[in-house]
This record gives C-alpha cells, sequence and structure tokens, in this order.
C-alpha cells in the first residue's frame, strides 16, 4: 500500500472517529440521552428538517450544556495537537511539547494570579469572574511565551536551544511563583486553584468559548500552510534556509500559533497535558513525519482524543466527574513511557 | 555565476578568514582544500549565505546574495552541509524529495528527478527505506542526492557546495560520489567542494583553493597547487608528488 493511500485512510479513519466522538459526547453524560434523539436533535440544530416530537429535553440539554462542551474539547483537543506538531517541529525534537517554550506554566500563573487575588481582594462582580480568569491565563502564557522568545534571540536569530533553556527556567520561576500564591490562599481558593491546574472542561459557555473557536479556527487554518517549511525546518535550519524558506519568520510563527494557541486552551479550559505530546508521536508512527498529513491528521486525532478522554471523566464517577487532566495524564504519561522504551530498544 | 571578492570573515571579533576573491565557473569543479581551522566551511558558509562577511561581497549573477528572494535563490544555488541532524523517520525518497520543495515542477516530474538523483549518488537501492536505519554513509549520499536534485538536471547558473560529501563514505563511494559530482559540472553547473583527501582532490578538481591560517595561499590547477613547497608550508607535512601512472594528474605520498 503507497504512503498516500495510507495517509488518506488514515485521515478517513479519524474523521469518522471525529464524528462518532462528538455523536457520543453530545449523547452521553449523567443523563444520558438516546443515540437516535441525539442525532435526531443535532441535525434539527444545523438546521435540517426534522420532526421535533419528543425532542425537547434533547434539544435542552444539548442546546445549553452538552453542545458548548463539545465544541470546547473539540477546540482544545485540536488545538494542543497542533501546538505539540508546532513544538516537535520547531525543536526539531519528538518528544517536545507545548509546555517547553513557558506558555502552560504562563497560563497556571495568570490563572493563580486571578483566583488568589480575585479572592482577597473580596472578589470581582460575578460575571467578570470567568472572564478574568481567562483572560488573566491567556495573557499570562502569551507573556511568558514572549519572554522566553525574547531570551532565545540574540543578533537577529533565534536559537532554539537558548529558548529550550530559557523555558526550563521560566517554568521553574512560574512554578515558585504559582507556589506562593497557593501558600497565601485560604481553603477555598486552594481548591478552585487545585481544580483549575487539573483541567476541565465543565462549565463550558459559548461566551467562554467564542474566543478559542476563532483561535482554534485560525491556528488551524495557518499552521497546514507551513506543512512545506515544516518538513524542510526538521532537516534543519540552515538546510531549511538553502531550500529558499524564511526560517527566522517561520519560527516566529510557530512560537506565536503555540502561544496563541495553548493559551486560549489552558484560558478555557485549564491545564490539559499530554495531547500535545502523544497525538502528534501517534500519528507519526502511522502516517510518517511529513507535516501535510501529520498537521490535519493531528488536529482530527486531537480532538477525538479529548472527546473521548472527557467522556471517561464524566462517566467513570458519575456524577461525580473526573479532572480531565488526570484521564489525559494517566492515559499519555505510560504511552510516552512505552515511547522511550521503544526507542531505546 | 557565484562570485566573491575581498571577502572577509569575522568571529567574534577574530579575523577567521581574510581577503578571498573566488569565482566558481560554470563547468568547474572547484576544490578546497587546508588543515583542520583554515577556513574552509566558514568560506563555505559566507558564500551560501550562512555567515555575513565583515568586509567584502558574494554575488550570484552579479547580484548580491542577500537580494536574492528565498526561494529563487535555493533553485540556483544548494549546499551541503558537512553532517546532517535529521531525527524524523521519513522515508528516504521524502528526504530527496525536500530538493523539490523550491520548485513547482509537479508532482510527476518530481519522482523522476529524485529517481535519477537517487541513482546518480548511488543510492537508489535505498528507496522505501527509513533514513533513521541508514548508515552514516548511507545518509550522506542521500543528502547528496537530496542536493542534487535541488538543481537536476544541473546547467548552467547552477551552483552546488558541498561541505565534504566523502566524508563517511568507503573508497568505492567516494569515487563514485565525486564523479557524479563531475558529471553534474559537465553539464555546465558550477561545484565547490571541501574534500581532505588530498588525491581525491588532484583527480576530481579543475581548479583548487589551498587556504591556511584563513588566507587563500595557492588557487590554481592541480599541478600548481599540488606541489611539496606549498603543501609542507600549509600542513606542515613532508610529501612526495608523482605522477598518477595512469591518469597523469598528481599522485600525494606522505614520506
Amino acid at each position: 500500500m503507497s504512503a498516500s493511500v495510507r495517509s488518506r485512510r488514515l485521515l478517513i479513519f479519524l474523521g469518522v472517529l471525529l464524528v462518532l466522538a462528538i455523536w457520543l459526547s453530545l449523547a452521553l453524560g449523567p443523563v444520558s440521552l438516546p443515540l437516535l434523539d441525539t442525532l435526531r436533535a443535532a441535525l434539527r440544530m444545523v438546521g435540517l428538517p426534522v420532526t421535533a416530537a419528543g425532542l425537547e429535553q434533547a434539544e435542552l440539554i444539548l442546546g445549553q450544556i452538552r453542545l458548548p462542551r463539545t465544541l470546547l474539547g473539540l477546540a482544545v483537543g485540536a488545538v494542543l495537537a497542533l501546538s505539540g506538531v508546532a513544538m516537535q517541529g520547531l525543536f526539531r525534537n519528538p518528544l517536545a511539547d507545548p509546555g517547553l517554550v513557558g506558555v502552560s506554566s504562563g497560563a497556571a500563573l495568570g490563572a493563580a494570579v486571578a483566583i488568589v487575588a480575585g479572592a482577597s481582594l473580596g472578589g470581582v462582580p460575578a460575571a467578570f469572574e470567568p472572564y478574568l480568569l481567562s483572560f488573566c491565563a491567556f495573557v499570562g502564557g502569551l507573556g511568558v511565551t514572549a519572554l522566553v522568545y525574547r531570551l532565545g534571540r540574540h543578533d537577529g536569530q533565534t536559537s532554539v536551544a537558548t529558548m529550550l533553556l530559557a523555558g526550563i527556567a521560566l517554568t521553574a520561576l512560574a512554578g515558585a511563583a504559582i507556589g506562593l500564591f497557593t501558600y497565601m490562599a485560604d481553603d477555598s481558593t486552594l481548591r478552585s486553584l487545585t481544580f483549575w491546574n487539573m483541567g476541565s472542561l465543565n462549565g463550558a459557555s459559548y461566551a467562554r468559548l467564542w474566543p478559542l473557536l476563532i483561535v482554534a479556527l485560525a491556528v488551524s487554518l495557518w499552521l497546514p500552510r507551513r506543512a512545506r517549511a515544516l518538513n524542510a525546518l526538521l532537516l534543519g535550519e540552515s538546510e531549511a534556509r538553502h531550500l529558499g524558506f524564511e526560517v527566522e519568520r517561520l519560527k516566529r510563527e510557530l512560537v506565536f500559533c503555540t502561544a496563541l494557541g495553548v493559551g486560549a486552551a489552558v484560558a478555557a479550559a485549564g491545564l490539559i497535558g499530554f495531547i500535545g505530546l502523544v497525538v502528534p508521536h501517534l500519528v507519526r508512527l502511522i502516517a510518517g513525519p511529513d507535516h501535510r498529513i501529520l498537521l490535519p491528521a493531528s488536529a482530527l486525532a486531537g480532538a477525538s482524543l479529548l472527546l473521548l478522554a472527557d467522556l471517561v471523566a464524566r462517566l467513570a464517577l458519575a456524577p461525580a466527574e473526573l479532572p480531565i487532566g488526570i484521564v489525559t495524564a494517566m492515559i499519555g504519561a505510560p504511552f510516552f513511557l512505552y515511547l522511550l522504551l521503544r526507542g531505546r530498544a | 555565476m557565484l562570485c566573491c571578492r575581498g571577502l572577509d570573515v569575522r568571529r567574534r571579533d577574530t579575523l577567521v578568514l581574510g581577503g578571498v576573491d573566488l569565482d566558481v565557473r560554470p563547468g568547474e569543479v572547484l576544490g578546497v582544500l587546508g588543515p583542520n581551522g583554515a577556513g574552509k566551511s566558514t568560506l563555505l558558509a559566507a558564500l551560501c549565505g550562512e555567515l555575513q562577511p565583515a568586509a567584502g561581497d558574494v554575488t550570484l549573477d552579479d547580484r548580491a546574495l542577500a537580494h536574492w528572494p528565498g526561494a529563487e535563490r535555493a533553485q540556483r544555488l544548494a549546499v551541503l552541509p558537512q553532517q546532517s541532524t535529521l531525527n524524523f523517520a521519513f522515508r528516504v525518497e521524502e528526504v530527496v524529495g525536500m530538493g523539490r520543495l523550491p520548485h513547482a515542477s509537479g508532482r510527476a516530474r518530481d519522482a523522476e528527478i529524485v529517481e535519477a538523483a537517487l541513482l546518480a549518488a548511488d543510492a537508489a537501492h535505498l528507496a522505501g527505506r527509513s533514513y533513521l536505519a541508514l548508515s552514516g554513509g548511507e545518509r550522506q549520499r542521500v543528502h547528496l542526492a537530496r542536493v542534487l536534485a535541488q538543481l537536476w538536471p544541473g546547467a548552467q547558473g547552477q551552483t552546488l557546495l558541498l561541505d565534504e560529501p566523502t566524508s563517511m563514505l568507503d573508497p568505492l563511494h567516494q569515487h563514485t560520489t565525486l564523479q557524479a559530482v563531475r558529471e553534474f559540472a559537465l553539464r555546465g553547473a558550477a561545484v565547490l567542494l571541501i574534500l581532505h583527501d588530498l588525491n581525491l582532490a588532484a583527480r576530481y578538481c579543475d581548479r583548487l583553493l589551498l587556504l591556511g591560517d584563513g588566507r587563500p595561499q595557492v588557487l590554481g590547477t592541480p599541478e600548481e597547487v599540488l606541489r611539496a613547497e606549498p603543501l609542507k608550508a600549509v600542513f606542515g607535512l613532508d610529501v612526495l608528488v608523482q605522477r598518477h601512472p595512469e591518469r597523469g594528474h598528481p599522485l600525494i605520498i606522505a614520506r
């Protein structure tokens, strides 16, 4: 079977998987809806002529709870996986993670500031609270990444090795600052801080969703345009330059896309690990490292995996909910170890 | 044609290369020789725009190298670095196919060129294998095929810069590789390559540049450059120079 046939089959398979994941994510939960009703209600919502008989409850649950949550999962999963591809390309290392440039820890710091400072100021008006948290997380993520990028630049060149080390240092610094905030926090603040750090798709609302959807759309449209340049970059920075690509601009775009994407994802759903690391890896094992396939396939697979992980989070201890970060880490960490051991063998 | 005039390159205030005037002429293979640290790779980096010269200029077809748009420059100038750090499991023909990225010649034509370039680099039998599964020498030949594909079939107005293309090759492939490079030049391309083996240089190069201490020492035909005195002066090595019994080019023997 030729490589292009295999890639096409993989994309079709992932597309079908994603549709199934969306369907299940809409149907299952504390109140499970019949799969057929879910499908009918979903079709009605996109404007197809389906009889409304007996769908009132399904439409209400779908519209108010399940659909925003599913869209959130979809966008977060796709963006995290795409950012993973971008970072692994930038660092030319298949084990790189979006967190390497400091965006996750910066967002976590921003969130900690919002939660703790918000609480100690006697609270911001309730209507602003979710926005304040998202906003601070987003700004924190972008800010730390900008600093990492700035530290990596010297004489008009960006050294990814310096960026890597600067990312490690700033992540440690952000960790210390978060620790300080945690130490100062009272019990209830501590609780929300802890839960936020474990990530959740709970409480998704359209108002918090749309900034992320815009960012996700922009990143998923932009990165595939750079697929050929990313392929060349894997050869080496000079090699990519010799092949006619503007490497400095490419690096800037990759960092920017990652900061924007992961910043928005973390702001909307908290810290969710391993999707950005594991998904591109998995796709590469099947379809090879060509970014023309890797990028779209990773976006599809990341979205599916996050939706399925969210289903586990929702259903495992129903009606209670597991933080989704725990689920992705429980799947992702053993898989990462498997990759390490497999590479050594 | 790729030219440089009055080229000086500094690294952290130290002059590592000074006063180089060079034309890489169409249809010729120009070899650069010199001891470790003589500035060979620095020269190559300056000629392809990786290093900014402190003085002097580098032009490609009478236009400053920096003023060329990336893709157009890449259609005329290809560079093979000393070693590659590719760490992803591309298939061999995908790696060679990257040489076609600056072109819009279509998938069918690109596939033909990749095949021809692999054949020229004696790597056709590696097609279909994962790059990561190859040995060092095989990888080197795959990258040679990649830069050949970038300029394929090689014509006047195109320049190929090779940094020690034979460093990891067995004796047979040192010769097949340089023979392929020669044939590339015969079709009109200009080739500059860095070599360490004086006898390979004598056999396959039209002109040689001997660098010592960051300065050009001798530039001329192999007969003019490969003499006992300049080699002693630059390498500190005592040699006998004979004639190759069958081919007539200089044969260098260490005393």
